[in-house]
């Protein structure tokens, strides 16, 4: 029994062994995503990205010349393992830059070794704290959550509604929203009448939404990424709550849609243009691209990109920017991406500053969408 | 006790010569982490098997070590001195409180307790946004120093480190091979038969699980001050669950395995990096296998195959 | 007073699943003195089937049950022959740290199967609300208690009425006493793993139209299941139900009433306390023996 055990086990190693492949190539640039672990949605659309893009670079014939060499690494979301992944990517691997990481935990735990090592980072996260305050080489392209609040807050003046509820997962996405809410609510004129949490394991919500259906809460406002939120969909359903639901941009993909099924009807939700791309106007600057990158990730990936996968999109624009006219030396890249204006990238017009190391604007980095008849429609403002 | 000190200059030795031979940064951090996981499951394995019980909250220990300091550093400026041994203080209050009805009870209700007990913590960890920076995290803990100097290097941190885990494993073995030790391995296979002879198991027990919270708040309170940077998601249940496998893996009641077992699950995941998602699969094969065909323990179950090998 | 209710009502609906992942290591337990840290991966395994079948392959309800179920309690079996089985003269501890490894396996396999995204499973009974002395009851929750209290009884009269559950009992109380008298040890194992795993998979069939399906979901159920069973005792199925049944109604009331940030501390220190004050579990037989 003992060895048709160790054969079985055996034959699945070798299985997976023969799945590796390899290439050598010159430019070095370091990647960070959480691949696997709880985080996985976030890291795993970002890695296929990149991945993508390094890709067709090389295909291309690289940048100035020099192809293209990925490091990618696998953080599983935990700090203690991106710190020791950093650490490999700049002394072993000598990369000249890193992409990601994807959370803003992970992002924080790495930031003072870039400014060590004087390595451009190019987080992939969206929490403040990354390039607040100002370090000189670390640079973030995911939205901040401040820009989506606003957003949510003046659709809610506009609809006279003046007494929300806030319903956020306790992690760090959620921790980022719900802090942004509280703290931008006055500003609005709007009153936070409860203030409840749920964690990201969590099975059923209907405790918090009964203790809010108690309040005069106008709507709810739900800050999470899958599977949290669209519990909280269902549950208001089962529970007959009535109340306007708002979401945030962290389930602004179909998967949202099919988990919340009929529950998903008439949510709005901030979102960056990507999942409404073909409802943009012709106008808009960054249309063009973003319908390039869906269907060029559709047809090698066999589905439609989210919203994460863009920011590592983002990322490697504005690395790909710099290279070109910084070449391979790590204090020059780095002020070539301060001083980046203008790049169309997948979440917005980047425009960095020595001041701002995310570089989008208020106006572009997010759109209201409505969910109906199972898709996202962009809501008229 | 003699074949140890040699063990233990030797292990000494290694590591010394490891700071002049290697000039990687890469290598000095991954031991780093290594020694401090190291110094966990020294104390979770003199727990586990001196006075046979487990812990499945020793991340929690671990993380509060971590927290205390940390917050001391990053939020009211204290030396890490200060921050550290505050911390100790503060875990071995917990610990005594967690310890003292637990233990008196046979079975594994400390095992649970501690479970129920990391749970609680994790969850502190991530509510208290005011104190402990919630799940996102805690910024700007100061590097260790004392006086004027401060500690930034790698190989710094490294070379303090392993002195820590040496100086412990050394007392460690002292106590093993002491008396007391001996009362221990009693202890495992006949309680009543020591109570008999009049010693006081309780206390005996709780001393041991004191002195292993301990070692894991100390290694927790470096990790703060080595990383700067802190969150939640580093102390979680899983950990404790991971810091008991190194201690089984090792070998149970062993303390050299048990320095084995964290150096091997330590250094495997970066063995394994390159394959990607199939990383998990293989880790978690490699883990079955291992317990399947050296039960004792991977180094013990090794060093008799060797010994076995070499009488052939 | 309504509130109260609903509270209740959504507590037993979560306790409920805690109550059959409970009762799953408890039946594990007793046969092997393992706590099987792989519980919760069959609960993933039971989600994970049902939203592959009724998904994809469009299987009809009744149809879909029993296949997972079979599926389940056939990869509980294959768990126990091809890792606990060749181990079985190690010590509790090593077999403990094996279903880790096999936990570790299957949550990387499934993440490979079925991929890194939450898979939707259809509600099984349409339709709204029912309502029930001025408190909202969904459906789904009606159906998932209903499914409960039946899989213990089931589980409660294979104990007492059939051979096998008569020999695990035997088991239980006494290893040794029972291979003398010539139970099978290797093939109660065998059964009890497979009984557990097919347990734990009902709950994963039941609470995925609530929860949907991810290949990492039964970490956390599998603790909660866990602190549920140590709560009941470990010593007898109505104790690990009952165990279920109070953490999940802690946990509800704790979110309700409390503080929904702290549900979990409040439940896991209400449970720690109850541990302290009586060690043997709420509804276990044994009794703790004092130093």
């Amino acid at each position: 029994m003992r060895k048709i055990a160790l054969l079985f086990l055996l034959g699945i190693f070798l299985f997976l062994f023969s799945f590796q492949a390899l290439a050598k190539e010159p430019y070095r640039i370091g990647a960070l995503f959480s691949v696997t672990g709880p985080t996985s949605f976030i890291g795993d659309p970002e890695k296929k990205t990149l991945e993508m893009l390094v890709d067709e670079i090389n295909k291309a014939g690289g940048i100035n010349g020099h192809p293209l060499k990925l490091y990618l690494y696998d953080t599983q979301g935990d700090e203690t393992l991106t710190v020791k992944k950093f650490v490999r990517l700049v002394v072993q691997d000598k990369v000249l830059a890193v992409i990601g990481p994807s959370r803003t935990g992970t992002s924080l735990a790495v930031a003072p070794l870039a400014e060590r090592y004087r390595v451009p980072l190019i987080s992939c996260a969206a929490g403040i704290k990354i390039v607040e305050p100002v370090k000189p080489y670390v640079f973030k392209t995911a939205q901040s959550d401040r820009l989506a609040v606003k957003k949510i807050y003046a659709y809610c003046v506009r609809q006279g509604i003046k007494k929300v509820a806030i319903l956020t997962v306790s992690n760090g996405f959620g921790q980022s929203g719900r802090q942004e809410l509280k703290r931008l609510a006055p500003q609005y004129g709007i009153e936070i009448v409860a203030d409840e949490l749920f964690g990201p394991k969590d099975v059923d919500m209907k405790p918090q939404l009964i203790k809010i259906r108690k309040t005069e809460a106008q709507a709810i406002i739900c800050w999470g990424t899958n599977p949290g939120p669209a519990i909280v969909a269902k549950n208001m359903r089962e529970l007959g709550m009535k109340q306007k639901l708002f979401m945030s941009h962290g389930v602004a993909s179909k998967r949202f849609i099919e988990l919340a099924g009929e529950a998903a009807e008439g949510i709005i939700l901030p979102a960056g243009k990507l999942i409404v791309a073909n409802e943009l106007p012709d106008s808009d600057p960054q249309k063009a691209l973003l319908l390039s990158y869906i269907e060029r990730y559709k047809a090698r990936y066999g589905k439609a990109p989210s919203s994460f996968g863009g920011h590592a999109y983002d990322a490697f624009l504005l690395l790909k920017e710099a290279l070109i006219k910084a070449g391979a030396d790590k204090a020059k890249i780095r002020e070539a991406l301060e001083n980046i204006k203008g790049l169309k990238g997948i979440h917005g017009v980047f425009n960095m500053t020595p001041q701002d190391h995310n570089g989008l604007s208020e106006k572009e980095a997010f759109v209201l969408v409505e969910i109906r008849g199972g898709d996202f429609h962009l809501l008229k403002e | 006790m003699r074949w140890e000190y040699l063990k233990i200059l030797v292990l000494a030795l290694v590591v010394w010569g490891v700071s002049f031979w290697v000039r990687n940064d890469y290598i000095f951090n991954v031991l780093t982490m290594t020694g401090l996981q190291a110094l966990v499951v020294l104390g979770l394995s003199l727990l586990m098997g001196y006075a046979g019980q487990v812990s499945l909250g020793h991340a929690a220990f671990y993380g509060l070590g971590a927290y205390t300091t940390g917050i001391l550093s990053a939020k009211y400026g204290l030396s890490p001195i200060w921050g550290i041994l505050l911390a100790q203080g503060l875990t071995l209050t917990v610990a005594f409180l967690i310890g003292l009805p637990s233990l008196k009870l046979r079975g594994h209700y400390l095992a649970v307790a501690t479970l129920g007990f990391g749970v609680i913590v994790e969850v502190i960890f991530k509510e208290s946004v005011n104190l402990t920076g919630g799940p996102s995290g805690l910024v700007g803990i100061a590097p260790l120093s004392l006086g004027t100097y401060t500690l930034t290097s790698f190989k710094g941190y490294y070379l303090l480190v392993w002195s820590v885990l040496l100086f412990f494993l050394l007392l460690a073995l002292h106590l093993v091979h002491s008396p007391i030790g001996r009362i221990l391995l009693a202890l495992h296979d006949s309680e009543p038969a020591l109570r008999s002879l009049g010693y006081n198991i309780h206390r005996l027990k709780l001393g041991i699980f004191l002195f292993s919270a301990s070692l894991a708040a100390l290694a927790g309170s470096l990790y703060a001050h080595f990383v700067t940077f802190i969150s939640p998601y580093s102390f979680t249940f899983l950990h404790s669950v991971a810091f008991v496998t190194m201690v089984v893996i090792g070998g149970i009641a062993s303390l050299w395995g048990a320095l084995g077992g964290a150096v091997f699950l330590s250094i495997l995941p970066e063995v394994l990096s390159h394959f990607e998602d199939y990383e998990v699969v293989i880790f978690g094969m490699i883990l079955i296998l291992v317990m399947i065909f050296t039960p004792e323990g991977l180094i013990s179950g090794l060093e008799r195959r060797l010994w076995r090998f070499a009488k052939s | 007073m309504e509130n109260f209710l609903e509270f209740l009502f959504a507590g037993l609906v979560n306790g409920a699943i805690y109550a059959l992942i409970a009762l799953g290591f408890m039946i594990i337990y007793n046969a092997t003195g393992v706590i099987n840290f792989a519980q919760g991966e069959f609960v993933m395994l039971g989600a994970m089937l049902t939203a592959s079948l009724t998904g994809k392959f469009h299987f009809p309800l009744l149809l879909m049950l029993p296949i997972v179920l079979v599926f389940v309690a056939l990869i509980g079996a294959l768990t126990e022959r091809l890792t606990i089985y060749p181990a079985r003269e190690a010590s509790p501890l090593i077999l403990i740290i094996i279903t880790i490894g096999v936990s570790i396996l299957l949550k990387g396999l499934a993440m490979f199967v079925w991929g890194k995204d939450p898979l939707p499973v259809k509600a099984f009974i349409p339709g709204g609300p029912y309502h029930f002395l001025g408190a909202t009851l969904p459906p789904q929750g009606v159906l998932i208690l209903l499914v409960t209290v039946l899989a213990f009884l089931t589980t409660e009269a294979f104990f007492r009425f059939t051979l096998w559950g008569k020999a695990m009992r035997a088991c239980a109380y006494n290893r040794l006493g029972a291979r003398v008298i010539g139970i099978n040890i290797s093939n109660l194992t065998c059964i009890s793993f497979a009984l557990s795993a097919a347990l734990s998979g009902l709950a994963g069939i039941i609470i995925s139209p609530l929860t949907f399906a991810t290949y990492d979901m039964g970490t956390m159920l599998g603790l909660k299941g866990f602190s549920a069973a140590v709560f009941g005792g470990l010593g007898s199925a109505a104790g690990a139900f009952c165990g279920g049944l109070i953490l999940g109604v802690l946990e509800t009331l704790s979110a309700g009433y409390l503080s929904s940030a702290y549900k979990d501390a409040v439940a896991f220190l209400l449970l720690l306390m109850v541990l302290f004050v009586r060690p043997e579990g709420l509804l276990s037989l044994k009794t703790a023996e004092k130093l």
